[in-house]
């Protein structure tokens, strides 16, 4: 298993890495036709985890709260699915992952059951039942694709807004910061947390293999650029969430048991200035460079602290 | 098992766990449980029960509660849960999605105020807010009645010519917390009355399938039309589900509707739940004195019983109706229904309505009596009369 630590040289930011070459099938999580947006995170992110699913030998079942995940499967009679998904109500999609997973334990069956659910179903509505499926430590998987926006019904701020951000909702931008989800997840205790960017997709697959290998509640968070939301150029996504990473404005880190730390990669804190230029979310609005970078730094400080005092062995 | 002397709440959470139980050797059963008065001691009896294959999860919020039974019931579980007024209301979403989805989940419902005010007593106005939902709906009007019928729902619900759930509805207090003398079922009448539960359609892996994607119009109407045809189906399933119980048990769960002297009212009371045992009462003791009146208590709510209760009416030409609970702007919900079957084939019908014991209000026999001189006094019918309002 490759393991990237803070002790170690972190690769590149943005290092391809080793992805075996799957051929998509109907066989595949994600299948071809989907009418997904070019450039879409979440989709690149379903491949993933489809990959991760095939190579580990593990069946899914997906439950799928309102969120372009679930627009993803398409018009009946077809889906663009090959898993057996369930649809949630948008609050619903841990307990109902509950329940699929409480039964098939109870038959000591195999297979994931996977949440699929964007920020709004994980930060807002969803955060009760997440937050109580988590304190259970009910043993399902949960991952967040979030896209900092209410995509699906055509860009509303959501609690994973950043500031600066212009949406359907804050037309100035939003003022208030973006909620520290990771940091509620981890003081919720449970066996695995970790952050995901597509641009790291070695780190990515191997943070998915790992929460395969869990029991209990699992929590991921990726962060999926989306151009539609974000104002962007399709091409540019892999590239803006690279940045994210590099600048510090997404760490990427693991966390056990809320209790060891790991961070999976430095940042060379690249000036963030790019990411914010190339979306025009945040046009009109005046970011300010330096105190983002500070706020970026001081909380990589303490991620460095947590991970120096309390390392995660093995 | 031998009678044991038990609480409505006693009653239903043992029916839920015998039922439950009774899934063991197939995909085993689960449940998401969330306390609220009065319906708590339900989800405590299944909390402690000493389960052989069955996952009782307890959750953060009633609208969870019904999540988890959910996603149970899609892996193939026998899944349950029981609720109460605000609740109830709370978790509407998922009480709609559980019947879209044909999940033949059974619900204990205790029926409770819904507040505003802060009332805990009994009003139908919590499950009646549900009726137009793909759930079949029971009031009962004894412990037994609800030991009973909680067994019937999951026979009927999980019927593969209906996969709907079901509600069994109970009155706050008055059957919740009312001992009475009950035959529980044993586990293996339970194992007996009830077969393994199959779901067609529970997910699986070797043939994965999206449920609940976007669906066009003419589609998604077609599953309507699909729902409508199994509550047509009910009311047969129901005869039959109702007679192997009686083969099982030795004893009569009782009907769609149950009748006193209707083969010759000319005036009829129609009950529902535990004021249905109070008007029994009254116009058995009416009918002793030579009054030409009757009670039509009906059990089965939804799909609603239209034809049997037309057939039961056929003698009389005044119908009361005991309404308790409160549809804004228009008055009670079974005098609705009511009137309705009666539309263009029975206008000289005199429907009346009386809202009676709303909010938890008694309804005893003295008011029953009003009620009938009322009635039976009447020319024409008005709107509806409100009982037991403070001056």
């Amino acid at each position: 298993m490759t393991t990237e630590t803070a002790t170690r040289t972190p690769p590149s930011p943005g290092a391809l890495g080793e992805v075996p070459s799957i051929p998509c099938t109907e066989e595949c999580l994600l299948r071809p036709g989907n009418t997904n947006c070019g450039g879409c995170g979440m989709s690149v992110g379903l491949t993933m985890l489809g990959r991760a699913l095939e190579e580990a030998g593990e069946a899914c079942t997906l439950a799928i709260p309102a969120c372009c995940g679930a627009v993803t499967a398409g018009a009946f009679p077809t889906t663009s699915y090959g898993a057996p998904v369930v649809n949630t109500t948008f609050a619903s999609a841990a307990a109902v992952a509950s329940g699929l997973a409480c039964v098939r334990d109870l038959n000591e069956e195999r297979g994931q059951v996977i949440c699929w659910a964007g920020d709004g179903g994980t930060y807002d509505i969803g955060i009760a039942t997440l937050s109580a499926a988590a304190e259970r430590n009910d043993n399902i998987l949960y991952i967040c694709y979030d896209n900092e926006i209410y995509g699906n019904t055509g860009g509303q701020r959501s609690s994973a807004t950043p500031p600066g951000a212009r949406t359907s909702t804050t037309p100035s931008g939003k003022t208030e910061d973006k909620k520290d989800m990771m940091s509620i997840m981890v003081a919720h205790g449970i066996p695995y947390t970790a952050t995901l960017s597509i641009a790291h997709p070695v780190d990515f697959r191997r943070k998915l293999e790992t929460a395969f290998t869990i029991t209990g509640t699992r929590f991921l968070l990726m962060h999926s650029p989306c151009p539609t939301g974000w104002k962007s150029e399709p091409s540019d996504s892999v590239e803006l969430v690279r940045i994210a990473v590099s600048s510090g404005l997404f760490p990427l880190y693991e966390v056990w048991n809320g209790k060891t730390y790991r961070l999976n990669t430095l940042p060379d804190w690249t000036d963030p200035a790019e990411y914010f230029k190339r979306q025009r979310r945040f046009k009109d609005y005046e970011i300010d460079l330096d105190a983002t970078t500070r706020v970026c730094r001081e909380r990589f400080e303490r991620l460095a602290v947590l991970a120096e005092r309390f390392p995660h062995d093995g | 098992m031998p009678v044991e002397v038990v609480t409505g709440n006693h009653a239903a959470g043992h029916a839920l766990s015998v039922a439950a139980e009774a899934n063991r050797d197939a995909r085993g059963a689960a449940c998401g449980i969330y306390p609220i008065t009065p319906q708590t001691e339900i989800v405590e009896y299944v909390a402690k029960y000493p389960f052989t294959k069955c996952r009782v999860v307890p959750v953060e919020s009633e609208h969870s509660a019904m999540g988890v039974s959910i996603g149970a019931s899609l892996a193939g579980a026998r899944a349950f849960t029981a609720s109460s007024s605000n609740g109830l209301a709370y978790m509407v979403e998922n009480i709609m999605v559980a019947g879209f989805y044909r999940l033949p989940i059974v619900m204990a419902a205790v029926n409770r105020t819904l507040g505003p005010p802060w009332n805990i007593w009994a009003d139908h106005g919590d499950t009646l807010m549900l009726r137009d939902f793909p759930w079949i709906q029971f009031y009962c009007e004894s412990n037994q009645e609800i030991m009973d019928t909680t067994l019937l729902a999951f026979r009927i619900a999980e019927d593969h010519r209906i996969l709907l759930p079901a509600l069994v509805a109970l009155d706050a207090f008055i059957l919740s917390h009312t001992q009475g003398e009950t035959d529980l079922a044993d586990q293996g009448q339970a194992d007996r009355y009830l077969p393994h539960l199959d779901l067609p359609h529970r997910m699986r892996h070797d043939d994965p399938k999206t449920l609940g994607g976007l669906m066009w119009p003419d589609v998604a109407a077609s599953l309507r039309l699909e729902i409508d045809e199994a509550m047509l189906r009910v009311p047969a399933v129901f005869e039959e589900a109702r007679a192997e119980f009686v083969e099982v048990f030795g004893r009569d769960p009782g009907g769609a509707l149950q009748t006193l002297g209707t083969e010759d009212a000319e005036t009829i009371l129609v009950a529902i739940g535990s004021i249905a045992t109070t008007t029994h009462e009254v116009v058995q003791a009416r009918r002793a004195a030579g009054e030409k009146v009757g009670l039509i208590k009906l059990k089965m709510f939804r799909p609603f019983p239209e034809e049997a209760f037309r057939d039961a009416c056929r003698t009389a030409s005044r119908v009361g109706v005991l309404d308790r609970n409160y549809a804004a702007g228009m008055g009670g919900v079974f005098w609705q229904d009511i009137r309705a079957a009666f539309q263009s084939t029975r206008n000289d019908l005199l429907i009346q309505d009386y809202l009676t014991g709303l909010c938890g209000g008694d309804v005893t026999p003295a008011m029953i009596d009003e009620v009938l001189s009322d009635l039976m006094a009447r020319e024409r019918a008005e709107r509806p009369v409100w009982m037991g309002i403070a001056a």
